[in-house]
């Protein structure tokens, strides 16, 4: 296959980028798309040419950490990570334009790599359960119904990726906070903290400068994990009760 | 920040706000449908005049109108600090490519057709509501007592070919602000739930097709018959 391919290419986080345009002459269609760049980044190598940032760690559609934003889609025309897209899903001959995720909240690093530590700070406000140390309790101790188990795990089974805020029109992280909200939530584990969980990682979303929800599905439709939009109501229905029947919470967020 | 400004300068609930006034205008527009279907009535706008009366005069009905006022400017306000943020939020470089068929027109729409809902709210105001308030009216005399002859000047409107269509075509805007709208609402409030969601978006739809219709079929039928 013979592929054009328009690439954004930015120095630093404070220069100006600009897509270029490179011809990738044989590929493979049983290649992954990391792998089409991967080659195409030898060439460049060997031409003396800076080679092509982009991020990538596992390569098996479980770390979340690589991006792209593939002909106006985000990891691509099919719902999956980019390192489990094949170059099969494009035509010989078909120009492919490649740009990093665009959000204020995810600033370019270089060509194709944005920050995405506002999640872990996010995540840090309040994503998490407090354990306190002890014995291992009894596997069975805590009855959860299968329905629910199953509802949080879906919910558990968000990478982080940040294709939500890709794909959204108002870069809005909704889905992934709701689902990390959820996974808690639900279970009787993250009971405790519930109500401070939501408040304070609502307040951290707010602060990083992500968008709100207008309720396209965007970013259902486009999640490499399937995570659904039922989580982002449910975000809502825990964010109204939470702040209006919770003891104050000191949210701050941003720093 | 005190808990209730911290839930009103937040995201989540700005949406809050957005779902409860856009649901308050949801009730209203069937109120008003059912006020507006009587200029259908083949009495010489009697029954219309008689309704709009009532409707002026009632205390109860000039609450509801004050905080229906409050709600519309309301919806207006917080969309728009909505929609900056939100553009905003992309950054400063938009993407070259995007595509539209990962969502649903209308969703992605919401601020062109609030728009074209507030410029027919503008001229609507303007040529029905202060007509009535502000200026001289025609009169009519129903069992020897008087009323303002609004049924007259809507009628004098209705005859214009322009102003019709235009009416038509914002009912349209309307149509797809809720096709959307409706159902969106809920979504934000967290009422979701597997058992109600489809008929939620069925009377949502259903909803947003028969009630702009019906607003578009009284100028088209006092234009045409
Ligand atoms: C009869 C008049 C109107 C009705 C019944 C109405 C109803 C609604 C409803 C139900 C929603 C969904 C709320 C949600 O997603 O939670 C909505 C959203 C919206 N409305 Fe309206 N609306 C009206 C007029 C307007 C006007 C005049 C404007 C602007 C000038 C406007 C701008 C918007 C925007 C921008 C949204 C989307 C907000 C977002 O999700 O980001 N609407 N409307
Ligand atoms: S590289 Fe780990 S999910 Fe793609």
């Amino acid at each position: 296959m013979k592929i054009t391919l328009k690439i954004w290419r930015q120095k630093d986080s404070n220069s100006k980028g600009a897509f270029k345009t490179y011809v990738a002459e044989h590929v493979s269609p049983d290649m992954s798309f990391l792998e089409m760049l991967d080659v195409l980044n030898n060439d460049l190598i060997r031409k003396g040419e800076e080679s092509i940032a982009f991020d990538h760690d596992c390569r098996e559609g479980i770390c979340g950490m690589c991006s792209l934003y593939i002909n106006g889609h985000p990891h691509g025309p099919l719902q999956t990570t980019t390192c489990q897209l094949h170059m099969r899903s494009f035509k010989d001959g078909e120009t492919i334009t490649i740009e990093p995720w665009r959000a204020k909240a995810f600033p370019v690093v270089k060509d194709l790599v944005v920050d995405r530590s506002a999640f872990d700070r996010i995540q840090q406000s309040g994503g998490y359960v407090s354990v306190n140390t002890g014995g291992v309790p009894d596997a069975n101790e805590i009855p959860i119904p299968k329905k629910i188990a199953d509802e949080a795990f879906d919910a558990a089974t968000c990478i982080g990726c940040g294709a939500c805020v890709a794909a959204c029109k108002n870069a809005s992280a909704m889905l992934f906070v709701s689902a990390k909200v959820s996974q808690f939530a639900l279970l009787p584990q993250g009971k405790p903290e519930r109500k401070e969980r939501v408040e304070k990682m609502v307040a951290q979303m707010d602060a990083e400068g992500f968008g709100a929800c207008t309720n396209t599905g965007a970013c259902e439709a486009e999640c490499p994990k399937g995570i659904s939009i039922t989580n982002i109501a449910r975000m809502n229905r825990e964010y109204f009760s939470a702040i209006t029947t919770s003891y104050e919470v000191a949210v701050k967020g941003g720093d | 920040m005190n808990w209730f400004t911290t839930l009103f300068t937040s995201t989540l609930g700005r949406k809050l706000l957005m779902a409860l006034t856009g649901l308050f205008l949801i009730l209203f527009l069937l109120v008003h449908l059912i006020g507006n279907l009587q200029l259908l009535n083949d009495d010489g706008g009697k029954s219309f005049n008689l309704y709009a009366e009532f409707m002026s005069k009632n205390p109860l009905i000039q609450i509801v109108s004050k905080g229906n006022f409050f709600f519309i400017l309301l919806h207006i306000t917080v969309s728009l600090f909505l929609s900056i943020k939100n553009r905003n939020s992309r950054g400063s470089e938009r993407y070259a490519v995007t595509s539209g068929n990962n969502s649903p027109w209308a969703s992605r729409n919401m601020g062109v057709l609030g728009t074209l809902v507030l410029v027919f709210l503008v001229i609507h105001l303007k040529d029905f509501w202060a007509a009535m308030h502000f200026t001289e009216m025609p009169k009519a005399i129903y069992d020897g007592v008087e009323y303002r002859d609004i049924y007259s000047v809507v009628a004098l409107w209705f005859a214009k070919g322009w102003y019709v269509g235009l009416y038509v075509f914002c009912m349209l805007a309307v149509g797809f602000h809720l096709w959307h709208g409706f159902a969106s609402a809920f979504q934000t409030l967290g009422l979701n739930h597997q058992k109600y969601n489809p008929i939620i978006v069925f009377v949502g739809r259903t909803f947003a097709v028969v009630v702009p219709a019906l607003f578009a079929w009284i100028p088209l039928n006092m234009f045409f018959f």
